[in-house]
């Protein structure tokens, strides 16, 4: 639960649930050429049409008994419009719409057009140059029908298990916010005015767990676990689902406050991700080219300690970040961010690669409407040789971090504050849990500071990383 | 642009052919399989935004949306269904899925529906009509030219202006009927400033249930721009922020961020219904200082939070969570509230149609007390005076909460002193509030900014406080 004051930079209603309703009978790769086709008739020299479908199913099972059952589906349409202006640069604007009747669709197209109309030419706008197109070939894996395969009881069972699993680990769980299953379809289709249509069809389902402990003084904590999986083939069982929700949740009991001080602190494998999403936001163009992260400028630079790899790959057969063309047509790629410790490439889309005099990192990702962004692919820390326990050993004193709370991270500045749970390393040993106590630095001395790499690298969605255990972190506590 | 009375209902059953009979239809077979109660929620958004970006309209975009979602309640479990296509064969097919929830003798519906009395919160445009796009392109300009007059080591401005409009109309097998028409617009501005080799960001942004002439004459685009300017020029010498347990005062209106995830979202009634708040089985209890009076309102004209009816059709209202520290109430909806004998306050929300209502929060505030601002930071030692955060977030379980400042001051000897980098605050919900030793005569809510998220769906809402001094929090910096 929490609170933000993010703002909406762009119109996006329909992209939330990637959807839908037969359109078997409708062929959208068709449809978008077709849309693409409208609004070159009307006038716009380049345009762009994304259409995104899809199915969801989840059930909530909670102590026992189904609470939700959710199941739907939606799609959405996005248009893009671009008019070269004799000056060399176009102008650009966007539209969609869930609405495909033929009014619905003359409307996305005449809205685009006339809001182009108010946008400023810009020499860097404009679609991808047309040699750079491309669709990574080969089954990448992506899509499993079997994820829908299970009678809806089979569906509610995996929650169940999930749940029971977890209370029956241990007597001091006796509450719980439930198991769920989740699965889920998405279609999703590229087509632009230079020829390119691309088409891509994906899966994933899910099962959790989050049992609640009680502790003898009242309080409670709650923790969980899930796997996730392309195909149900690959989903862990329930079972181990449960039961490790079950050790994460017991781990954190009877938490106290530790003194302000400064220490190592371990980032578990979950923690560090966040770390490495860090990372992806340092090297994200939209932020190089207008100085708004500290690694602005950086390249061929020493950012990190001379250990680190860090990779975006969204070639990976299977991989959750992995698409056989980005947001803009671009075949997916693997891209070297960070090389012993050197800054070697930012992630780019078409825009700030121009902007950069660079070329495109093939990491364009598009909602249904407004200018793509940048997404990362498979993004990683290459893994190290230590064991967890061999990382954790070499501590006297410091923290293992199993949860971070809250959005202090400045990506301008590097200052790095967060609210953080854990447990206490005392001579190489975990030993009592911690809650209620920030850590803080810059991730600027972070990345620098990282002294150990784990062996455990696993990827649990679109980004990962091994256990790191950082030097000279603040803790601030009682 | 504003009309007295746009009929809602008329607009949903003259664009996609809904009518009273097929409203029924749909209900019936939701209840087909049994359960206690269902409700069908209609839903229709426009949207438009606008932005400015170093100095060019780099983006202009405008969507539209609409669906059904179908809800089956039966005891404490729930059906859902949605479709984005309103013809009769998909809502009813809609209905049939949601009813799956249930296994029982089919359920009769009320006969006829009753509409909800509801207030007059906000402007509701009249029909649809275009956009007036040149004023809003004005509007952002202005915030860049601003930005970039403010002072010279501004090197980077973005500037957007977003809004929208929601139509829905809710009709349930209790026999509830509603309608609203809700507006919603958004101004921001994003800022670097560069001096030498350090570069710092500042944001401002702002706005509520109101229509464009909100931002030409109240809370003008050279506002926002000044304000962000401002505090990316103040980060530029910021020092450290202190590290550890100390006194904290905290500014007027966004800080109520504290009050949202402290003490909000814990006294959400499904969570307590469930026993999973660090808050259960609180109510009489002590659970801040006495000078402590926290309310949830969703009936303040034209704010962010606020509301004509909930996404449930209920009529929304003002709810007394803590009376002069003692816990009160909770946040409710239809399922907690018939669940577990309470009143129902009004705070059935969900993000659009594809999502399950839950108990969330409107405008959320702490009332004013008799302390002035002056006093209250004259009053402190050595501690930390917090005035602009970035957000927060909390665990509801162990009921720790985060929020991060990103304007703040060392408070020194009773005066404000260094401006300090970003810091997070962290504590214990149920404990935080005890430590309330002073409460300021200035309350004030937010400019409009917060987007309150649970359970992965966001809902708009307000939060606002007088100053306050907490006699301990822990600040998370990295200096002495």
């Amino acid at each position: 639960m929490g609170i933000e004051a993010g703002a909406l930079s762009s119109v996006d209603l329909t992209a939330n649930g990637v959807t839908a309703v037969d359109l078997t009978a409708l062929d959208l790769k068709q449809l978008a050429a077709d849309v693409v086709q409208k609004a070159m008739r009307a006038g716009a020299t380049d345009a762009e049409v994304v259409i995104r479908e899809g199915d969801e199913f989840s059930t909530l099972v909670r102590l026992g008994q189904v609470e939700t059952l959710k199941e739907s589906g939606s799609r959405g349409m996005g248009l893009r419009v671009f008019f070269r202006a004799s000056g060399g640069g176009q102008r650009t604007a966007s539209t969609s719409t869930s609405d495909f009747s033929p009014e619905g669709i003359a409307h996305l197209v005449s809205g685009a057009i006339s809001l182009a109309g108010v946008t400023s030419e810009d020499p860097f706008a404009g679609l991808p140059e047309d040699g750079a197109y491309g669709v990574l070939g080969g089954d990448l894996a992506l899509f499993y029908d079997d994820v829908y395969s299970l009678p809806t009881e089979d569906r509610i069972a995996y929650a169940r298990r999930a749940e029971s699993a977890a209370m029956e680990t241990d007597v001091r769980i006796q509450n719980s916010d439930g198991g769920s299953f989740d699965a889920a379809t998405g279609h999703k289709v590229l087509a632009n005015s230079r020829g390119f249509v691309g088409e891509n069809r994906s899966s994933y389902c899910s099962v959790s767990a989050s049992p609640i402990a009680q502790e003898k003084e009242g309080g409670m904590q709650r923790d969980y676990w899930y796997s996730t999986a392309r195909t149900l083939a690959r989903l862990e069982s329930p079972e181990s689902v449960g039961i490790e929700a079950a050790r994460r949740t017991i781990r954190r009991l009877n938490g106290r406050r530790v003194a302000t001080q400064r220490v190592p602190v371990i980032f578990s494998p979950e923690m560090a991700r966040s770390l490495i999403g860090n990372i992806f936001e340092a090297a994200n163009g939209d932020s190089i080219y207008r100085g708004a992260s500290f690694f602005t400028g950086k390249l061929g630079e020493k950012v990190a300690a001379g250990s680190i790899n860090v990779i975006d790959d969204g070639t990976i057969p299977g991989g959750f970040g992995t698409s056989p063309f980005d947001g803009e047509g671009l075949p997916s790629r693997r891209t070297v961010i960070i090389e012993d410790g050197v800054l070697k490439n930012y992630l780019l889309n078409t825009y700030t690669a121009r902007k950069l005099n660079m070329h495109s990192t093939g990491n364009a990702s598009r909602g249904l409407a407004g200018n793509p962004g940048i997404g990362p692919g498979n993004l990683f820390l290459e893994t190290g040789k230590l064991t967890p326990e061999e990382i954790i050993r070499d501590v006297k004193s410091g923290l293992y971090v199993t949860e971070l709370m809250g959005f202090g991270v400045n990506m301008v500045t590097g200052d790095y504050s967060r609210g953080a749970t854990g447990l206490w390393i005392e001579n190489g040993e975990l030993t009592y849990a911690v809650e209620e106590i920030t850590i803080a630095g810059n991730l600027k001395d972070i990345f620098q500071n990282i002294a150990a790499i784990g062996n455990d690298l696993v990827f649990r969605g679109s980004v990962a990383s091994p256990t790191l255990r950082v030097e000279g972190l603040t803790i601030a506590g009682s | 642009m504003t009309s007295p009375t746009i009929d809602q209902k008329q607009f949903f059953y003259t664009k996609f052919g809904l009518t009273e009979a097929l409203l029924e239809r749909c209900l019936g077979e939701a209840l087909s399989a049994g359960g206690d109660f269902a409700d069908l929620y209609f839903e229709s958004v426009a949207a438009t935004a606008i932005g400015v970006d170093e100095s060019l309209v780099k983006s202009a975009s405008q969507g539209v949306s609409a669906g059904c979602g179908v809800r089956v309640v039966s005891g404490e479990r729930t059906g859902y269904a949605y479709t984005d296509d309103l013809s009769a064969g998909r809502l009813l097919r809609a209905a049939r899925t949601a009813a799956l929830i249930a296994s029982g003798p089919a359920k009769q519906i009320m006969a006829g529906f009753t509409e909800t009395k509801k207030p007059d919160l906000y402007p509701i445009p009249a029909i649809e009509v275009d956009v007036d796009l040149a004023a809003r392109l004005a509007l952002v300009m202005r915030a860049d030219r601003a930005a970039r007059a403010y002072d010279s080591r501004i090197v980077q401005v973005r500037a957007s202006y977003a809004e929208e409009l929601r139509r829905i109309l809710i009709a349930a097998s209790d026999g509830t009927f509603a309608s609203d028409a809700q507006p919603m617009a958004r101004f921001n501005v994003f800022v670097i400033a560069k001096d030498g080799d350090r570069s710092t960001r500042g944001t401002s942004g702002g706005g509520g249930r109101v229509e464009i002439d909100f931002f030409q004459t109240e809370k003008t685009p050279e506002h926002f721009a000044n304000d962000a300017a401002r505090q990316a020029i103040l980060q530029l010498n910021a020092v450290a922020a202190p590290a550890g347990e100390m006194e904290v005062v905290l500014g007027p209106g966004w800080p109520g961020v504290l009050l949202h995830e402290a003490v909000g979202h814990g006294l959400e009634a499904d969570f307590n219904r469930k026993k999973t708040s660090a808050f259960t089985g609180l109510i009489g209890q002590k659970v801040a200082s006495e000078k402590v009076t926290v309310v949830d309102n969703g009936t303040l004209p034209s704010r962010r939070g606020s509301l004509n009816v909930d996404d449930e059709g209920s009529p929304t209202q003002e709810t007394v969570l803590i009376e002069n520290g003692i816990l009160r109430g909770y946040i409710s909806d239809k399922l907690s509230s018939r669940l577990m004998g309470l009143p129902d306050t009004g705070n059935g929300r969900r993000e659009s149609y594809q999502h399950i209502p839950m108990p969330r929060m409107t405008n959320t505030y702490m009332l004013s007390g008799e302390d002035s601002p002056e006093d209250i930071v004259r009053s402190v030692k050595r501690g930390l005076y917090a005035v602009n955060f970035g957000g927060g977030q909390v665990d509801i379980t162990s009921g720790k909460f985060v929020f991060s400042a990103s304007e703040a001051y060392l408070i020194e000897d009773g005066r404000i002193t260094s401006p300090v980098r970003d810091a997070t605050l962290i504590g214990s919900g149920p404990e935080a509030l005890k430590y309330v030793s002073m409460v300021g005569n200035d309350l004030a809510l937010d400019e409009g900014i917060g987007t309150c998220g649970k359970d992965g769906q966001s809902v708009p809402v307000g939060v606002g406080m007088p100053t306050i001094k907490l006699d301990r929090m822990t600040v998370g910096g990295t200096g002495n």
